[in-house]
């Protein structure tokens, strides 16, 4: 690997790790449980980015993309069932913060 | 790389926004600006196929999914989202300092000298897919039927309780 594509690995790594960090703040700091779905979405994107650079400066970018399909499955189905579990407790209680949850039996 | 540090500052600022928006739906539809963004990271970075998949499906489906979402718990009144929109303030206000801070700290002391092995560079995409990862698709397709299932079993229940 040259020195162009590490310095390209740098900065998406450094842009990256922030966006990252973003995202588990968003879900730390909030009690509204959309909310925390929408931080998990900004966490996986800056994984799927990161996944997709590294693949670039390894000249192995069709690996990255196959495993970035696959992410992006798995990232949809899990979205689906947060968000059928969103609306089931809301349902349930009226309310959509995590408070709610608390007060579940099991 | 001028137009990388452009399209990741975008980025982070986009992600900011989608933070620090009020509105649940608004934020829905920075989010869906996030998506496309990454999808032209990705387009510039050789990999076309993710792009249309991130494109399609993140900004697309998972759009719809989070703005019917948002739209079937829809309850708060115009008084509360105020009260909410300012405690939330107090929260997120520390959200970009602890960014500016972090990345400083990354950037000065982040030292990329990494000798990553090189496999044996397959170009196609379809070809890795069907031939090198055969094991991953199964776990894929179970994946499926399991959210599948889930959803569901989820509204099974509701209607169950609407009776």
């Amino acid at each position: 690997m040259n020195g162009d594509l590490n310095q390209l690995f740098g900065l998406f790594l450094l842009f990256l790790s922030l966006l990252l960090i973003a995202g588990v703040y968003l879900i730390t700091a909030t009690r509204n449980l959309i909310r925390i779905l929408i931080g998990m979405e900004i966490m996986t994107k800056a994984v799927t980015l990161l996944i997709i650079a590294a693949g670039y400066v390894t000249a192995n970018i069709a690996l990255a993309q196959s495993i970035v399909i696959t992410l992006i499955i798995v990232e949809v189905v899990v979205l689906l069932v947060g968000a059928g579990i969103v609306v089931g407790v809301f349902m349930l209680t009226g309310d959509i913060s995590v408070k709610a949850l608390k007060n579940m039996r099991g | 790389m001028t137009f990388f540090v452009l399209i990741l500052s975008a980025l982070l600022l986009v992600a900011l926004a989608t933070a620090l928006v009020a509105d649940l739906l608004v934020a829905a539809i920075w989010l869906a600006l996030l998506s496309v963004l990454t999808t032209i990271a990705m387009f510039y970075l050789n990999s076309p196929l993710a792009a249309v998949f991130e494109l399609s499906i993140c900004a697309g489906l998972i759009t719809v999914i989070f703005i019917s979402t948002i739209s079937l718990t829809r309850l708060t009144s115009n008084q509360e989202k105020k009260t909410a929109a300012r405690t939330r303030l107090k929260k997120y206000i520390w959200l970009p300092m602890v960014m500016l801070v972090i990345g400083i700290a990354l950037y000065l002391t982040l030292d990329i000298n990494l000798t990553l092995p090189l496999l044996t560079p397959e170009t196609d995409v379809r070809k890795v897919i069907w031939n090198l990862r055969q094991f991953d698709l199964l776990g894929m397709l179970i994946i499926l039927l399991v959210g599948v299932f889930g959803v569901v079993v989820l509204f099974k229940e509701k209607f169950n309780n609407e009776r």
